[in-house]
């Protein structure tokens, strides 16, 4: 199954028991206070992935590595190999 | 089977307009497989470069031998990765592959040691686990990594930590599957590698590595890249 597949049965199964729970349908009833705090569940749970996102996103940012000492250490590998490479006999 | 002495490393070098950098980049190749002692050969297949690449490539072929450089010229116009990289492998003797940018952004460094440890199919550089990491990115453009890498991350969960990253090892006959398998162009193509070789059930070792950009100055990230990079993931992320 593709990501997608996988998304969508995941969205189904979750909608339709939230939808089964929470919209109530006559067949299956619950008491009224646990319908009211289920009816607004899925937009608290996109609002929490979006935090979630941007905390993440967020301390990646914070915590990305500058590599300094790679680039110096370039640096001098550069000009060892433009010296041994004249040395050599290559024409730049 | 993990890599031992009588293991070939071919490296393929697919290049544009590097002149400048070609040299510098098989000079380090050079003295770390000496370093190593592993037997090594670079392929360089270049894309009709204009600045005089290829000649460059002649005169390390006969400096270090024919042997060890084997260059090869494509002649087409804007070819992707995927292209280069078949190319080269038609002409790769080694058992194992290596694939690297030849603009001196990865730190030539060994991920012979990671892949005798965990005897992996593949070896992927990150930039952004461990020691990894970047030189020469403002904030904006760290965002933009780290942002893309997130949603990729979220919709595909891969299992690899960098998967745009294109310095990587792959056994030989692992590169000739996933090539046969893979349909996407640019680093998209990246992308595809990884994800198939997961679902393909080959093993990925990770190894930081350090990307020095050194020609951000002059290419930018643009609303373009970011809108085809989108649309890839989401080819993905819906055929994969």
């Amino acid at each position: 199954m593709t990501k997608l597949g996988q998304w969508l049965c995941g969205l189904v199964l979750l909608g339709s028991a939230w939808a089964a729970l929470a919209l109530a349908p006559p067949g299956l009833r619950l008491p009224a206070p646990y319908r009211q705090a289920l009816l607004p569940l899925p937009v608290y749970l996109l609002v929490a992935f979006g935090c979630y996102s941007l905390a993440t996103v967020g301390y990646r940012l914070a915590t990305f590595n500058d590599c300094e000492e790679a680039a110096a250490e370039l640096q001098e590998d550069i000009s060892a190999a433009r010296e041994d490479l004249r040395r050599l006999g290559l024409r730049f | 089977m993990a890599a031992g002495s009588s293991d070939k490393f071919s490296v393929l070098l697919p290049t544009y307009n590097e002149r400048e950098n070609l040299p510098l980049v098989v000079w380090l190749l050079v003295r770390t497989f000496h370093q190593s002692g592993n037997n090594f050969e670079i392929i360089i297949i270049d894309d009709g470069s204009p600045d005089g690449t290829e000649e460059i490539a002649k005169q390390l072929e006969k400096i270090y031998g024919s042997d060890k450089i084997v260059m090869r010229e494509t002649i087409s116009v804007l070819f992707s990765s995927g292209t280069a990289y078949i190319h080269g492998m038609k002409h790769a003797t080694g058992n194992f592959i290596v694939i690297m940018d030849a603009d001196l952004s990865h730190h030539v460094s060994l991920y012979l040691i990671k892949q005798k440890e965990g005897n992996f199919d593949i070896v992927s550089g990150t930039r952004y686990k461990g020691n990894g990491g970047v030189y020469g990115w403002d904030l904006k453009r760290k965002l933009i990594s780290r942002g893309a890498n997130f949603i990729t991350q979220v919709l595909l969960r891969p299992g690899a930590s960098d998967l745009t990253g294109s310095f990587r090892l792959y056994r030989k006959e692992v590169l000739q599957k996933l090539m046969e398998k893979c349909v996407s162009k640019g680093y998209v193509f990246q992308m595809e590698m990884i994800v198939r070789a997961r679902q393909l059930g080959y093993t990925i070792g990770e190894v930081p590595i350090s990307f020095v950009d050194r020609v951000y100055g002059e290419s930018k990230l643009g609303g373009n890249e970011i809108v085809s990079f989108l649309k890839g993931l989401l080819t993905l992320f819906a055929t994969t």
